[in-house]
């Protein structure tokens, strides 16, 4: 891609809604009529389309197009914020009006400068949109995915598999001369298996996804993958005990429970609270919240991944932040609000759901790197504790920084080996701390297959997360058995 | 631009024009106005103005009838046409299903809708400075409870009024208006050194019906104070009480386990327990789309059929499940009106205003009545499987020692088989507390496992 002429997305919201220069620069003057520090113009399109197999037919399809703006004006701590769903010359007018009174002063605020060129990298270049892709080719594959399951073993009683394409193209216009735009595909397939043995029932799934090729999808080796491992961890808790209830060694496996390193410390490195003193982290840059050898980054720069971006919904291209250096605190995620009020720079972490929120600081792909120990070893230097390979859900208060994530398939580690698998039990523990007592790193780094999707304040975005396996002293696990 | 009225017949009539033998439509138009207030300054405010159309096509077959759904907000009627051919398109790709379609019959009188006070003419004036001013007063009551609250995540007010247009091709056209109003604080607590925050909340259909502002901000005050001085709890099995907060969550849980379609695809361990006593004979539970005023209230669902009120546990019996045309044709029952819908998601089955039968005994004579045990007062996580009714979740609360309140505790969880927790309800409090459409007043369970680090 060369630097002449309007990007894609740019010639899209121009063509589509007549958004032309002298339209996008009469908005942002309007905006700019009080005194209001900076301004921005945000403008969505998006498609997004789902298939989903119950009961070994697709029942229903859907497809949905979202469009709309909005329109931002900032002084000092304050937002105002104006959306809409109708996009246009007019509707944009408006929408400036009512974001400016935010600002109650009248004298003309920040000069509106000379747009400049956006950023040029694609970190997920795709050929065809995946909502392009016809339907037919995404129920066949979950049609395939269920006879291959139910195929599997004898107790697969249910399967229900979906799979959900998405492309969304923003474009972002700032007073500072911001003026960027991404064409973000994203697509997903999940697989959910029910198996039964007498009257015990069981549910096992597993997804996979990012922002790439639908075609990538098709691979059977990645969706046969996928089903067999819906199916072995359906099958694994048929046969799950009781989890035991107390404080224990923890050895998470690699990937997916990396969602720890996003409940435990993640949300507390956000510049929101950090710049309000809200965080369990605030004031801590520079002080040891991690064993030596601890790293953690958040990277937003990783091609094909579903936490990435090649610029946030802020129009700032997104970046890798060390958030922890071996086990020091070193970096926030920032957008542009706390940035300035915090007197550093954006990380390109501003993101928001839709045109109809406000940005936020968020996460992309947050991952700990790799050490040096052999997994192996890892779990063999444990006498008694439990083995915890794959997450459902977290959550965390970052002010206590007490955070929880559910465990959906763990075991006992017992005189160092692997023992019996364990019914879902919650782990709990204290954001600030837990990572002090790491005591072994693997060096198994692993970034989970596409899953991950971060709430806050009402707003939900795609992320991803990453571990290599880890050894975690005394952690609280919350189970039945005493 | 259309009119949602308009737009949602213009989308019925073109997905029959495109081959559907059967189509419904639902519009929302919705006004939305958003402020937060953190200590003196004004945060955010924020306003839109939205409409959606969703639609659902129907195409008959030789076995069955195959369904698609698409939404759009862009109303333009090129679009709408457009969408509508969408849905037909995509339904001929989809395989036939004997139980999908509309309701047969039974659908509201769109003339004779009940009045459900869903919403005060008068509060749609309501402009952005009464709204920070409510915010700002309910930040300043939670500052001036304690010199300990100092800092907040702020006070947040809320009002959005929507206008919900139903339609499908067996002729029914119903509408309504509806508003909620909202109004939130959340201060933090600091005390040598560590930090709670904690919230309190307000909601209604109407803006006189808020609590004010000055006690929704004391309330969030003193729910954060309360939390400071946590101490460890080590592991035991214990009665907890849930209080009117927490103890909605467990009604949230209730509601999907009932829901039709967990019950068809049996991933409710309450499937096929109709009629079966699942819960303490303390538990009266009931679903109630007609509760004056109520959040959850509606008058027609989803499929336009009448709202209704449906008891879901009787003296601790599994009563009915909550079923729309859909779920009721697979299992074999008729529609309880819980039919859920909106633009842009999948028509389902949902609560309206799902509420737990007070008691008779305050939350103190709870307390009182505990010899030793947690209260808790906010979950975290989401540790639930609702196939096998394994329930873990992350706590705080207070510990109770002698039937009186000890000390606050924090990072613990609380652990039970639900169906175990639904039958060991053994007391229910008289203080119950509509915040959403879940209602409950405090419940006592007999026994769980509490972890913790001491």
């Amino acid at each position: 891609m060369t630097a002449n002429g309007p990007t894609p997305a740019r010639a899209f919201f121009q063509d589509r809604f007549g958004l032309d220069d002298r339209s996008l620069g009469d908005a942002l003057d309007l905006a700019l009529e009080r005194r209001v520090e900076y301004a921005d113009l945000f403008f969505e399109y998006t498609v997004q389309d789902s298939v989903v197999l119950e009961e070994g037919i697709v029942k229903s399809g859907d497809r949905h197009i979202e469009q709309g703006m909005g329109v931002r004006a900032q002084v000092g701590e304050r937002q105002g914020y104006a959306h809409s769903d109708e996009v246009g010359v007019e509707s944009l007018r408006v929408a400036a009006r009512t974001a400016r009174a935010i600002s109650a002063e009248s004298a003309r605020g920040g000069a509106r400068a000379v747009s400049t060129g956006a950023s040029e990298r694609n970190l997920y270049p795709v050929g065809e949109s995946p909502t392009d892709v016809p339907v037919e080719s995404k129920i066949r594959l979950i049609e395939e995915i269920d006879a291959y399951a139910r195929a599997r073993d004898p107790r697969v009683v249910e399967v229900m598999a979906s799979c959900v394409s998405q492309q969304r193209q923003v474009l972002v216009v700032g007073s500072d001369g911001t003026l960027a735009s991404d064409v973000r595909p994203l697509v997903r397939l999940n697989v959910q298996v029910i198996t039964q043995d007498g009257s015990r029932r069981e549910v096992g799934y597993q997804g996979c996804g990012g922002r790439y090729e639908f075609a990538k999808l098709l691979e059977p080796d990645r969706w046969q993958a996928l089903a067999d491992e819906a199916v072995r961890t359906s099958l694994l808790n048929l046969e799950a005990l009781p989890c035991p209830a107390g404080s224990m060694t923890v050895v998470l496996g690699p990937g997916w429970p990396g969602i720890l390193l996003h409940e435990a410390i993640g949300h507390g490195l956000e510049g929101d609270f950090n710049r309000k003193q809200t965080s369990a982290f605030s004031g801590r840059l520079g002080q040891r919240v991690a064993s030596p050898g601890v790293t953690v980054v958040d990277d937003g720069t990783l091609p094909g991944r579903r936490g990435s971006l090649n610029v946030d919904d802020e129009g700032t291209p997104s970046q890798r932040t060390v958030l922890i250096e071996d086990g020091i605190l070193r970096g926030y995620l920032q957008d542009r609000l706390n940035a300035r009020l915090m007197g550093t720079t954006p990380t390109g972490n501003g993101r928001r759901e839709s045109y109809a929120h406000l940005p936020m600081p968020r996460m992309t792909n947050t991952f700990m790197l790799a050490g040096e120990e052999d997994p192996a070893d890892i779990v063999r230097s444990v006498d008694r504790g439990i083995y915890a390979v794959n997450f459902g859900g977290g959550q965390v208060d970052i002010t206590s920084g007490k955070f929880v994530f559910s465990a959906s398939e763990a075991y006992r580690i017992e005189g160092g080996r692997i023992g019996a698998p364990l019914k879902g039990a919650t782990l709990i523990g204290n954001g600030p701390d837990v990572l002090t007592r790491v005591s072994r790193i693997g060096n198994d780094l692993a970034l989970d297959r596409g899953v991950g999707t971060c709430g806050k304040d009402g707003q939900s975005v795609p992320v991803g997360v990453g571990l290599p396996t880890l050894r975690i002293e005394e952690l609280t696990v919350g189970g039945t058995e005493g | 631009m259309t009119d949602p009225r308009e737009a949602a017949r213009l989308a019925i009539a073109a997905a029959t024009a495109a081959g559907a033998h059967a189509a419904d439509a639902v519009a929302v138009e919705s006004d939305s106005l958003e402020t937060r207030v953190r200590g003196e300054e004004i945060d955010f405010v924020k306003q839109a103005r939205e409409r959606t159309l969703g639609i659902r096509a129907l195409v008959r077959g030789r076995d069955g009838t195959r369904t698609a759904i698409t939404s759009t907000s862009d109303l333009a009627e090129a679009a709408v046409r457009s969408m509508a051919e969408q849905a037909v398109a995509l339904a001929r790709a989809t395989a036939e299903d004997p139980a999908a379609g509309l309701p047969a019959q039974g659908f509201a009188d769109p003339g004779a809708l009940p009045d459900l006070v869903l919403c005060d003419p008068a509060d749609r004036s309501v402009s952005v400075d009464d709204r920070i001013d409510a915010a700002r007063r309910a930040e300043r009551a939670a500052r001036d409870t304690d010199p300990r609250i100092a800092n907040s995540e702020g006070s947040q007010a809320s009002s959005g009024f929507a206008r919900v247009v139903y339609a499908n091709s067996e002729g029914f056209v119903g509408e309504y208006e509806s508003a909620s109003h909202a109004l939130f604080a959340e201060p933090l607590a600091r005390q040598n050194g560590s930090m709670q925050r904690d919230y309190w909340m307000s909601a209604a259909r109407r803006l006189a019906d808020l609590e004010a502002p000055e006690a929704v901000g004391a309330h969030a005050a003193r729910r954060a104070l309360r939390r400071l001085g946590a101490r460890d709890v080590a592991t035991c099995e214990v009665p907890v009480i849930f209080d009117p907060l927490t103890a909605a969550s467990l009604w949230r849980q209730v509601a999907g386990l009932v829901s039709g379609y967990a019950v068809y695809r049996r991933t409710s361990f309450l499937a096929g327990r109709l009629g079966e006593p699942i819960a303490s004979h303390l538990v009266q539970l009931v679903d109630d789309g007609l509760r004056p005023g109520g959040l959850g209230s509606r008058p027609f669902d989803g499929e336009g059929l009448p709202s209704r009120r449906t008891v879901v546990i009787e003296d601790g019996r599994l009563a009915s499940y909550l079923l729309d045309s859909y779920s009721a044709r697979k299992l074999g029952g008729a529609s309880t009106g819980s039919a859920t819908r909106s633009a842009s998601s999948a028509p389902g089955v949902g609560p309206t205003n799902l509420g737990l039968a007070p008691g008779d005994a305050t939350l103190e004579q709870i307390v009182a009545d505990t010899p030793r045990g947690l209260l808790v007062t906010e979950l975290i996580g989401m540790g639930f499987n609702p196939v096998t009714g394994d329930y873990s979740r992350g706590a705080a609360g207070l510990w109770i020692e002698n039937g009186a309140i000890a000390h606050p505790v924090e990072e613990i969880t609380i652990a039970a088989n639900f169906a175990d927790m639904l039958a060991g309800i053994d007391a229910v409090g008289s203080d119950l507390l509509w915040l959403s459409r879940i209602g409950s007043p405090s419940v006592r369970v007999a026994r769980m496992t509490v972890a913790g680090r001491g």
